[in-house]
């Protein structure tokens, strides 16, 4: 006989284990996303307001609207942001995820990811590539050139590709990288290295011209980023039906919008557990100290919330010489995670940890119990909008957002008559 | 082992609770592990009631009665 909880746990981590995440396409956000329109941008994290939003934020914002066409200038994309003509949502309450500030608007391509086992979708725009970028809070002519080459020739030629290649099973994908040094959150090599050998012959038979084709090869191949806009909508996909687990403990999202954490528990559906978001323990690119950085950005650490990224650092003892540490402190991070998941993958496994399975199913009850936070590797932002990436770390959610969750989890659960 | 031949032998020792204690002997080139140990919920006794109200959860089979 199990207790209500463990009964509701094990079909929440059923939910994970059984997940297939599947590229299905591509579309544009505005036509795909459900409620996507012109004036509404998305970003990372929990809802934000304009007041509220950090530099980093601001400035993926303002460059949304000058891509969008809506502003001509950063102070007329300010000034329009302010007015209360634009709507902000969280990209996690249209299906969607976003590294770093997460924004997404109407014109911008996007991959659609399907689970394959419970049939929800998922979606993330595609990868612009390291420097000055607008997930960074940069918004300057190249990267709004860049964005504008992403939906006109990249899109448009890697839609085609998908077409002919036909869909791609993005847990094998996630499966294999993890056996080739990747934790699949902030090393992304053998993955976007896994994803183009899948795609170059698709991409050589497009009718792209031949510069479009070379272009196109020549910008997957220097961004070894560009499997992180697959592997995140792949957890976000896997994540969100254990969403509607009725009194399952399980976290199922880990989202920061550059000032607050915020978690979401499959019992409570839809409430966010926010806590102000953590300056970032990492190392800082030449020129830059933690004195420059934004606080914890980004809906990246969604794949942590599935069990990967920092969760699967013993797999990537590469990973230390970007985020701070040695091959050890990895795989500790791995172990200490075992703490607060229910269970391993049954097949994103880790070569390191003698083919033991990510640690799987973050338990809200574990985490207050033992004091573990949950490990999140991350990129760090400059906090003045307009400069962008500043170096790369780790960093944990804010406790207090367990806290709360408990609190309610525990309130609910009287509610409903099951404590004595 | 009589006490007086602990201190006459090769000390291995196994730390819980203050580091300090792990980091002196460290320093005197003693094998000493630290054990990661924090109280249960960090001592906290809100949380720590809650955590033991979800102890005395319902059975499936309650439930279905």
């Amino acid at each position: 006989m199990t207790d209500i909880i463990a009964e509701a746990n094990q079909k929440a981590l059923e939910i994970i284990q059984n997940a297939q995440p599947t590229l299905v396409g591509l579309g544009i956000a505005g036509d795909t996303l459900p409620g996507m329109r012109k004036d509404l941008i998305l970003h990372a994290g929990p809802p934000v307001t304009w007041e509220k939003m950090s530099g980093p934020l601001r400035g993926a914002v303002m460059g949304g609207l000058i891509y969008e066409g809506l502003a001509q200038t950063p102070e007329e994309a300010a000034e329009l942001a302010a007015s209360g003509k634009i709507s902000f949502d969280p990209c996690h309450h249209h299906d969607a995820v976003g590294p770093m500030a997460g924004v997404v608007t109407a014109s911008m391509p996007v991959w659609i990811i399907e689970n394959k086992a419970y049939g929800n979708r998922a979606y993330c725009t595609m990868n612009e590539g390291l420097g000055k970028v607008l997930r960074m809070g940069a918004f300057g002519e190249s990267v709004i050139q860049h964005l504008r080459w992403m939906e006109q020739t990249l899109y448009p030629v890697l839609k085609e590709a998908l077409e002919i290649h036909g869909e791609i099973d993005l847990r094998n994908l996630i499966a294999q990288a993890l056996q080739m040094g990747d934790e699949v959150h902030n090393r992304n090599k053998a993955t976007t290295s896994l994803f183009i050998r899948e795609m170059a012959p698709s991409i050589i038979k497009t009718g792209a011209s031949q510069e479009d084709k070379v272009a196109v090869l020549e910008f997957l191949n220097s961004n070894d980023h560009t499997a992180l806009n697959l592997s995140m909508p792949a957890a976000k996909a896997t994540l969100d039906p254990v969403g509607k687990v009725k009194h399952a403990s399980v976290v199922y999202t880990m989202a920061r919008n550059g000032t607050e954490f915020g978690i979401r528990v499959a019992a409570t559906g839809d409430r966010w557990f926010t806590a102000p978001a953590e300056i970032i323990d990492g190392l800082y690119f030449p020129g830059f100290t933690m004195e420059d950085a934004n606080p914890d950005i980004g809906d990246s650490c969604i794949t942590e919330t599935m069990g990967i990224g920092g969760f699967a650092m013993a797999t990537a003892p590469a990973i230390v010489q970007f985020v701070g540490g040695t091959p050890q402190d990895a795989i500790n991070y791995t172990k200490s995670m075992y703490e607060i998941t229910l269970a391993e993958h049954p097949i994103y496994k880790m070569p390191s940890m003698n083919f033991r399975g990510t640690p799987t199913g973050i338990d809200i009850r574990s985490v207050i119990e033992t004091q573990i936070r949950p490990v999140i590797n991350t990129g760090i932002a400059h906090k003045d909008p307009g400069i962008g990436q500043v170096g790369a770390g780790v960093v944990r959610p804010p406790m207090a957002c367990f806290e709360q969750a408990l609190e309610a989890y525990v309130e609910l659960l009287e509610a409903d008559g099951l404590l004595e | 082992m009589a006490l007086n031949d602990l201190f006459t032998q090769e000390l291995k020792v196994i730390n819980m609770g203050l580091e300090s204690f792990h980091d002196e002997l460290k320093s005197q080139h003693v094998q000493t592990v630290q054990v990661a140990w924090k109280p249960r919920a960090g001592g906290s006794q809100k949380m720590l009631s809650l955590l033991n109200k979800l102890k005395k959860v319902s059975s499936s089979k309650e439930k279905a009665g």
